[in-house]
């Protein structure tokens, strides 16, 4: 179950957190990878960690010429693209009274548009090859809100709303478009929250503890497998009972 | 009937899965050869490799019977 042997894959965010645990999890099952992220040192050295098979492409998600590019230099690089996992993911926390106008634009720029952009260029090569898997990583606080994301959570809501329409509209080709919503996971972005606001976290998770860049890589792997092809339009929430939608 | 017709024609019956003699240049896409929407997009993108042409987002719009491709590619093709 869930073999990705032969299939190929781009993940944006790859060497974050949870996208370099989703790409480990997807190299595992034997898929082929094109690591994207902005800083080219650390993907470089990511690549070489994971292995030859796989490509490292550099991108700056919030340049939309080169976000573009990205889907055809994926193509290039691995000769097909079966799955697109949209993960990278900013945050410019601020109270919405106090928010500028460039925190929210790069966070919608970079978490959503972004993903729009290599969602429309991938469905091009998955509609001629009758197959394509779209996984993008939204987040537990795009159905709950969180005070101090207002720019954060419209990008992660609208990540679901648009991942519904794309999924009706690429069915019928076997292109499938679902999200991962993790709750709280062990990642920078959650490593600089204050101990304090930690506690309080752990106390409405009903695990007990926060999840694991694992946890997500493997709600992805089975949304990217052949056997999830009947599962579209669909939120799989991973959370540890946070929050139950 | 020209060379380009013919690969035309033969690829909407590919595409489409339409009875040949059904594919005339009268012919409409959506009204009378069932196609939808995506249909159209993945004819575009079909007739732009064929013929080695680009077809743009607002050229593709205008194109709506088996004649209109004909005539786009005819005009462009290289």
């Amino acid at each position: 179950m869930f073999d990705l042997t032969g299939m190929t894959a781009l993940v944006t965010g790859a060497s974050g957190g949870i996208g370099s645990a989703i790409a480990r999890g997807l190299a595992a099952q034997g898929a082929r990878l094109a690591l994207s992220g902005s800083n080219a040192d650390k993907l470089e050295r990511f690549r070489d960690e994971l292995g030859g098979e796989h490509v490292a492409l550099a991108c700056d998600l919030s340049d939309a010429a080169a976000v573009d590019a990205l889907v055809p230099r994926a193509v290039e690089a691995l000769g097909k693209l079966d799955v697109l996992v949209n993960n990278a993911g900013v945050t410019r926390d601020n109270l919405a009274m106090r928010m500028k106008d460039d925190e929210w634009d790069q966070v919608i720029r970079v978490n959503l548009e972004a993903a729009f952009r290599l969602i429309r260029a991938a469905a091009k090569p998955m509609m001629k090859a009758r197959f394509g898997r779209v996984v993008s990583i939204t987040s537990v606080v795009g159905q709950t809100g969180n005070p101090g994301q207002a720019n954060y959570a419209a990008s992660k809501a609208g990540l679901v709303g648009m991942s519904k329409a794309l999924a009706q509209e690429l069915a019928s080709r076997n292109i499938t478009v679902n999200c991962v919503a993790p709750g709280f996971i062990r990642s920078a972005m959650t490593g600089v929250l204050p101990e304090a606001q930690k506690n309080a976290l752990l106390g409405r998770i009903p695990a007990g503890d926060l999840g694991s860049g694992e946890d997500i890589a493997a709600a992805v792997v089975y949304l990217a497998s052949r056997e999830a092809g009947y599962v579209t339009g669909q939120t799989l929430h991973v959370n540890g009972g946070m929050a139950m939608v | 009937m020209s060379e380009t017709a013919d690969r035309v024609k033969k690829i909407v019956v590919e595409h489409l899965g339409v009875e040949a003699d059904k594919v005339t240049e009268d012919a409409s896409f959506i009204d009378d050869l069932g196609a939808d929407s995506l249909d159209i997009v993945e004819l575009v993108m079909a007739f732009e490799e064929e013929f080695g042409v680009e077809i743009p987002d607002d050229a593709a719009e205008k194109i709506s019977t088996v004649k209109d491709a004909i005539t786009y590619i005819d005009e462009h093709k290289g």
